[in-house]
């Protein structure tokens, strides 16, 4: 009755969810399995890129959840994205352990090179995976809720809350480029070796994050669907169109809001997790406003208020950025200003809404044949 | 008239409020529900209520009229907790004090407010609307996982009908007409089964016909609630009300039927001047 619940009246939702479980089974074959010089051998770039991928669709679910059906607009999502590549961070940096270059069995390289003697206590306990994990959660999750619960509570909305995330992102770059901070400063941290004992290039540890990020999205993906298909998704979709009138349902918006924004921010931090290690570095370029920018214009390409759009918009924006940037690596700032304005202007509904728009013609067409035949 | 004919008995101290639903163990048995006394609200120096003194009864229909700027949405405002008074106190009954609570608490409590423009979630369905003004413990885990009672289906069936909406139900609220919307949202408070019911200019904006159903719908919702309307047009006050209350400068000017009201001298002069 559940699955009933999730996935019907949400074609689109079924559509990207298949294709993606169907990645998720024939990548890891075509990678592994399939010798490389067959055409249908996938390299193991294209996984990791793939992978990243993933990442990115998750981080702009978790955008999508919150300004596409609670209206909340947060230009300051790659925050959370980065502080769960960090936490993630620490804890493969953790794990090189003596091999270094400097060969310190505690102290990661660059706090050798800055003449440190002691690991800070911030740093403690990240050599348990489990550990690491939590505050891949927690860290973002802490975040969220003292942010949004001071912002919530003053009724900070719409623009100065976008305005005020933003702030907190380029704050929080500022100050991990500081080494003072002992996060690597800007240089971040880099030179993983291991992962839970695996080799990091290993062509199976790597088909091993790719699994994950694809289940970690479907897994998302259906918890999304969940909140907003409930009786709290009605209540968000309300918060949004008439926040007022909500509250005078009895409704208390400040706690809603927060929780919906917890959450995604830990979506978002999960996904930073799922991402580093593929990307084999994390550093406060993560934090710059621009990234978060660049995500609205990933969920605002495939559709707001979607959920399945948003994984449309990441793939096919950084799809295109990927083709784009090895033609005129320094031009991308253009293209993706253009397309903004242009679904800004041109599609207001996103990719997926040019889909139904299509459908609906066709049915239209269709509807007119059948009048028509008698 | 004597303003405190009805004054409250001070010997009951206002009592922390638990329960969400106090509504039910509302204490009217001196008779009005709601006690508004020298309530007194200025904005910036302008004194949009000025030693307010109002009262009124459990189950009546009161139709409060006043020219621009008698302080009838404020009124409204500190009645719902949106304004906070500078003085004067506000009681819910005998014994809830409303200066307390939040806008969210007073509208579980049961007073529902209508507002003027309606503001229906157009987004959803009219049966979606409807669920979300359910009476229902309204925190955020209770709403992730539950599903509607069979109680609460039945509210929405019978509050369905009370507006006249059962053959709209899956229809979604943007499409409704304007009356439409307006008994929809009526129809959202009544899920809430409020004590108290404030109506901000119900007909404003409506034609004949929807003006005379929503005149029947007010009549038919008062006894069971008290009905609080605020409402520019004459006819239709004239229309639906037993008591009047006219409002000048933030103070009650005169109190009773229409026609005590209208041959009021000082009601004559706010309205037509000299």
């Amino acid at each position: 009755m559940l699955t009933q619940r999730l996935l019907t009246s949400d074609k689109g939702g079924m559509w990207v969810l298949g294709i993606l479980a169907l990645t998720c089974i024939l990548v890891p074959i075509l990678n592994l399995a399939v010798p490389e010089n067959s055409p249908l051998h996938v390299s193991t770039f294209t996984v990791t890129l793939l992978g990243k991928f993933l990442c990115y669709a998750l981080l702009a679910l978790a955008l999508d959840l919150i300004w596409g059906y609670a209206g909340i607009l947060s230009l300051g999502h790659g925050a959370f994205f980065a502080l769960g590549g960090y936490a993630m961070g620490m804890y493969l940096m953790r794990q090189i352990g003596d091999r270094g270059k400097y060969g310190d069995p505690l102290l990661p390289d660059f706090m050798v090179f800055l003449n440190w003697d002691s690991l800070p206590w911030y740093w403690l306990g990240f050599d348990m995976f489990w550990f690491a994990m939590l505050m891949v959660i927690m860290v973002p999750a802490i975040l969220a809720w003292v942010f949004g619960w001071l912002a919530f509570r003053s009724r900070v909305t719409g623009v100065y809350f976008a305005i005020i995330t933003q702030a907190l992102t380029y704050a929080l770059m500022l100050a991990f480029f500081r080494n003072e901070m002992g996060f690597g400063g800007n240089n971040g941290l880099t030179d993983f070796k291991d992962i839970l004992g695996f080799s990091i290039t290993a062509d199976s540890t790597r088909i091993g994050l790719f699994l994950a990020s694809g289940i970690m999205l479907i897994i998302a993906y259906l918890a999304c669907r969940y909140i907003v298909t409930s009786r709290m998704g009605r209540v968000i979709v309300s918060i949004r169109d008439a926040e007022t009138r909500t509250r005078f349902c009895g409704y208390q918006v400040e706690s809603y809001k927060l929780w919906l924004f917890v959450f995604s921010a830990v979506l978002a931090g999960i996904a930073g997790a799922l991402y580093v290690p593929q990307v084999g570095i994390i550093n406060p370029g993560e934090f710059s406003p621009l990234n978060s920018i660049e995500l609205v214009v990933w969920v605002a390409t495939g559709g707001r208020g979607t959920l399945y759009g948003a994984i449309v918009g990441a793939f096919s924006v950084n799809y295109g950025k990927t083709i784009f940037t090895s033609f005129y690596p320094e031009a991308w700032l253009f293209p993706l200003g253009l397309l903004f304005v242009l679904v800004t202007l041109v599609l207001p509904k996103g990719l997926v809404g040019l889909f139904s728009r299509f459908k609906r013609h066709d049915k239209r067409s269709d509807d007119a044949k059948q009048e028509d035949a008698p | 008239m004597n303003p405190f004919k009805h004054a409250r008995n001070w010997s009951t101290r206002a009592l922390p409020v638990k329960d969400p639903n106090f509504g039910h163990a509302v204490d009217t048995s001196h008779g009005p529900i709601l006690y508004i006394e020298d309530v007194n609200v200025s904005f910036d120096g302008f004194k949009a209520l000025n030693n307010l003194n109002l009262f009124i009864d459990d189950g009546e229909l009161r139709c409060i009229i006043g020219p621009n700027g008698a302080g009838k949405t404020t009124m409204m405002d500190v009645i719902t907790g949106k304004t906070k008074p500078d003085s004067g106190s506000i009681f819910f009954g005998q014994q809830i004090n409303l200066q307390h609570l939040s806008e969210h608490q007073i509208s579980r409590g049961g007073i529902g407010r209508k507002f003027q423009k309606p503001t229906v979630f157009e987004a959803l369905s009219v049966y979606e609307n409807l669920e979300l003004a359910t009476a229902d413990d309204k925190r955020v885990w209770h709403i992730l996982s539950h599903q509607l009672t069979g109680a609460q289906r039945d509210k929405i069936d019978e509050v369905l009908y009370t507006i006249g909406l059962s053959t709209q139900v899956h229809n979604s609220a943007g499409n409704l007409s304007h009356g439409q919307k307006q008994w929809l949202e009526i129809g959202m408070l009544l899920m809430q089964s409020p004590r108290v019911l404030l109506v901000d200019e119900p007909v404003a904006g409506m034609t004949g016909e929807e003006t005379e159903r929503t005149a029947e719908l007010l009549t038919s919702l008062a006894g069971k609630h008290s009905v609080i309307v605020v409402e520019h047009d004459m006819a239709f006050v004239r229309s639906i009300a037993k008591k009047v209350t006219v409002l000048h400068q933030g103070s009650v000017l005169a109190e009773g039927t229409m026609d005590q009201v209208q041959s009021n001298p000082k009601v004559i002069e706010v309205y037509l001047g000299e």
